[in-house]
């Protein structure tokens, strides 16, 4: 089978390639997964956790729900809660909520607050001005400290949604945070 | 296949004086070059693990017997869980489609072995440390891998010193399905005999080169997902924690793009099964060869872009969700067209119900119920409703278990007296169609009752109400199971002898292909002059 072998060759080695370029293409499905991310909105982290530039707008008189959602991971000791499970929010004005975490251990860290909004849908419409989500927060040991968000719902929120839920996760990370950043 | 004729087929007994036959003890099997050989271990690796993965679908059964917590512990029954899945799908589902190439590739389109024997004998044996590296963390102080099959994380990155085991098992099984893929990719392309042109080919060569194609595209991307994980786990990369600006969601993403078209992998090969099948007990030809051909390209080429569908629930834009459905549902075309045309070529045959004409028209029909089962979870609204539930659970099972594992034993009920030159027990392979056939259903069945009442899967005990059909269920996995060891007594009868097989082995029959002109078994080096094809 001699006259085979240079055939086989290239084209095992023109398969071996397809697979690898394919290994690669796992990997580019990354930056693509959040490129589409930014365009459809949805599940979009970096939205979620900048700075949105609004200034409020003629309030409407829908009554929205807000509701408070902290969780914090398995591992990390940790107490989170909000004040308020539930705010009440006039679309346009300008409203702010406010958590407590705790480090309950007897060494410093640094907590990343990771932030979620359901349903997925009304992520565009929930601006925040001012989050302690954007950065990481450093902690004493045993350091008790209230966080506030501030955030404006978009007067164009879909007329079906009248109940949102904004959910934080408290993480410890201290050498993520670089990652995140 | 229109007119597939072998004339001055050589490789026959006549030219043995220029070869040596196989080697004498172990050295035959572990430096196995032979495709026959190759295909032989592949085909016993698979039904041993068919039989160690049926074991652990059997304890997830008996737990399952009624309601509580009686036998095994909850994390147990979820390795149990996740491990069955790996086996079967890794295991036995493709092994055995790999086992069926190898012995019958080289002999349907008249090469003298597969390209690359050496690599195939590298693929194959990675098989066993694979899967020791996978079985052995059943041994751990932390038990085996419990996250389910998917591994999502977070879940997955909670595992303890099974995960790295796991992945490597993960990452092996992949490397041996890709050099398995490589192999038969060159072997169709380069191999074929004179005349052999590719709209000649068995449709069994056709479904096998397009799911090799599937699997050099999607088992990197896999290896690619766990990786990623891996990494997560041990480097502090952020490609699925959201601490670190990460998504888990991503990974269903990724984790699906390969396992939809891994869907396929198990099935595409049982369509070119199943072709070869139905048209020799009809004794009519294959009807419409070319769009059977078509459809299996179609069907790969659609199951690229709807792996969204496994996870309409994580929440997608209506655009995708729209988009998923719709392709989802197109699936249902080309599959339709092989569907009738098996049919059609059933119809006005004079057909004979041997054993795997039985297996092929079950086949038919069952795979039709798991078809029937997709379109229903394919439609979004509906979707929500039996997401996770055991509907789910029926449906893939009737796709895989009547679908691809049927199309397996038929298969090998077809081959069988060609590999080894015997006839097997027709009547005992009878009693093993209906037994299987009976207790599959009674099995599955009943479970998308309760997938339609709200039982979730994945959970070892469940609310009252659900108990009537989960005692069905288990009596049928029972009957199932223990079916299948006369399946084994079978085999092994056969392999030990019995009448003598005639090259045709279907006299009564109109078997097509260039294996028939072989004498049964086969020579060790088969077809070394290639038969030229008219």
């Amino acid at each position: 089978m001699s006259t085979h072998k240079a055939a086989n060759r290239s084209l095992t080695l023109r398969l071996c390639l397809f697979s690898a370029g394919f290994f690669g293409f796992g990997f580019a499905l990354v930056p693509l997964y959040n490129v589409l991310c930014d365009v459809t909105g949805y599940g979009d982290r970096s939205k979620l956790r900048t700075a949105a530039e609004v200034v409020e707008a003629p309030v409407s008189d829908r009554l929205i729900t807000v509701e408070m959602v902290s969780s914090v991971p398995a591992v990390g000791d940790w107490e989170f809660r909000p004040l308020d499970p539930t705010v009440e929010v006039r679309p346009g004005k300008l409203h702010e909520a406010r958590f407590v975490a705790k480090n309950l251990r007897s060494q410093p860290t640094v907590a990343q607050a990771i932030p979620s909004i359901a349903p997925q849908q009304a992520t565009r419409y929930f601006q925040k001005t001012e989050c302690f989500c954007f950065t990481p927060q450093p902690f004493e040991a045993h350091e008790s400290r209230e966080f506030v968000v501030r955030f404006i719902v978009d007067p164009r929120l879909p007329y079906n949604m009248d109940r949102l839920t904004l959910a934080y996760t408290m993480y410890e990370a201290p050498d993520k945070v670089a990652l995140a950043q | 296949m229109s007119t597939v004729q072998a004339h001055g087929v050589a490789g026959h007994h006549a030219d043995a004086h220029d070869h040596h036959g196989p080697e004498k003890g172990w050295r035959r099997w572990v430096f196995a070059t032979n495709h026959k050989d190759i295909g032989t271990m592949y085909l016993l690796f698979s039904l041993a693990m068919f039989f160690i993965g049926g074991l652990m679908a059997l304890i997830v059964r008996a737990e399952l017997f009624q309601p509580g917590l009686q036998l095994v512990d909850p994390y147990f029954f979820n390795t149990m869980t996740t491990m069955h899945a790996l086996v079967m799908i890794f295991g036995a589902v493709m092994p055995a489609f790999v086992g069926l190439a190898n012995w019958m590739i080289p002999l349907q389109i008249g090469a003298p072995d597969m390209a690359l024997p050496r690599m195939n004998n590298f693929s194959f044996w990675i098989l066993p440390f694979a899967f020791t590296l996978l079985l052995s963390t059943l041994f751990f102080e932390s038990g085996g891998p419990a996250g389910g099959w998917t591994m999502y994380p977070p879940l997955a990155l909670q595992m303890g010193e099974t995960f790295p085991m796991t992945i490597f098992a993960i990452h092996l099984m992949g490397a041996s399905s890709i050099m398995g893929a490589i192999n038969v990719i060159v072997t169709v392309m380069n191999m074929r005999a004179p005349g052999m042109s590719l709209l000649k080919m068995p449709v069994f060569v056709w479904g096998w080169l397009i799911t090799a194609y599937l699997l050099i595209a999607v088992m990197p991307v896999l290896a690619g997902a766990v990786t990623m994980l891996l990494t997560d786990y041990y480097f502090g990369t952020s490609f699925f924690q959201a601490a670190g600006g990460g998504d888990p969601v991503m990974y269903q993403h990724i984790f699906w793009f390969f396992g939809h078209p891994e869907v396929y992998i198990m099935i595409l090969p049982a369509f070119g099964v199943v072709s070869e099948i139905i048209p020799t007990f009809s004794r009519k030809r294959l009807f419409g060869y070319d769009t059977m051909v078509y459809a299996i390209a179609a069907i790969a080429f659609l199951s690229f872009i709807v792996w969204a569908h496994h996870m309409f629930t994580v929440g997608m834009p209506l655009a995708g969700q729209m988009f998923f459905m719709l392709s989802t549902m197109l699936i249902a075309v080309p599959t339709g067209v092989k569907i009738f045309n098996w049919t059609a070529t059933m119809f006005k045959g004079s057909l004979t119900f041997e054993p795997p004409m039985l297996f092929a028209i079950a086949f038919l029909f069952m795979f039709t119920i798991g078809g029937f089962s997709g379109l229903m979870l394919a439609i979004v609204p509906a979707d929500f409703q039996y997401h996770d539930s055991y509907f789910v659970v029926a449906h893939f099972h009737y796709v895989l278990v009547p679908g691809a594992v049927f199309a397996i034993m038929a298969a090998v009920y077809y081959w069988l007296p060609k590999w080894t030159g015997h006839m097997y027990n027709m009547k005992l392979a009878k009693l093993h169609f209906w037994l299987s056939t009976i207790f599959v259903n009674l099995l599955f069945f009943p479970q998308h009752f309760l997938g339609l009442a709200g039982m979730p899967r994945r959970i070892p005990d469940y609310s009252t109400q659900f108990a009537d059909w989960n005692l069905v269920s288990s009596i049928g996995a029972f009957g199932f199971g223990f079916a299948q060891l006369l399946f084994a007594y079978i085999v092994w009868q056969s392999i030990r002898g019995g009448a003598k097989a005639t090259d045709k082995v279907w006299d009564g029959g109109a078997p097509q292909g260039l294996e028939w002109t072989l004498s049964s078994p086969p020579p060790y080096h088969s077809f070394e002059v290639a038969p030229e094809v008219k």
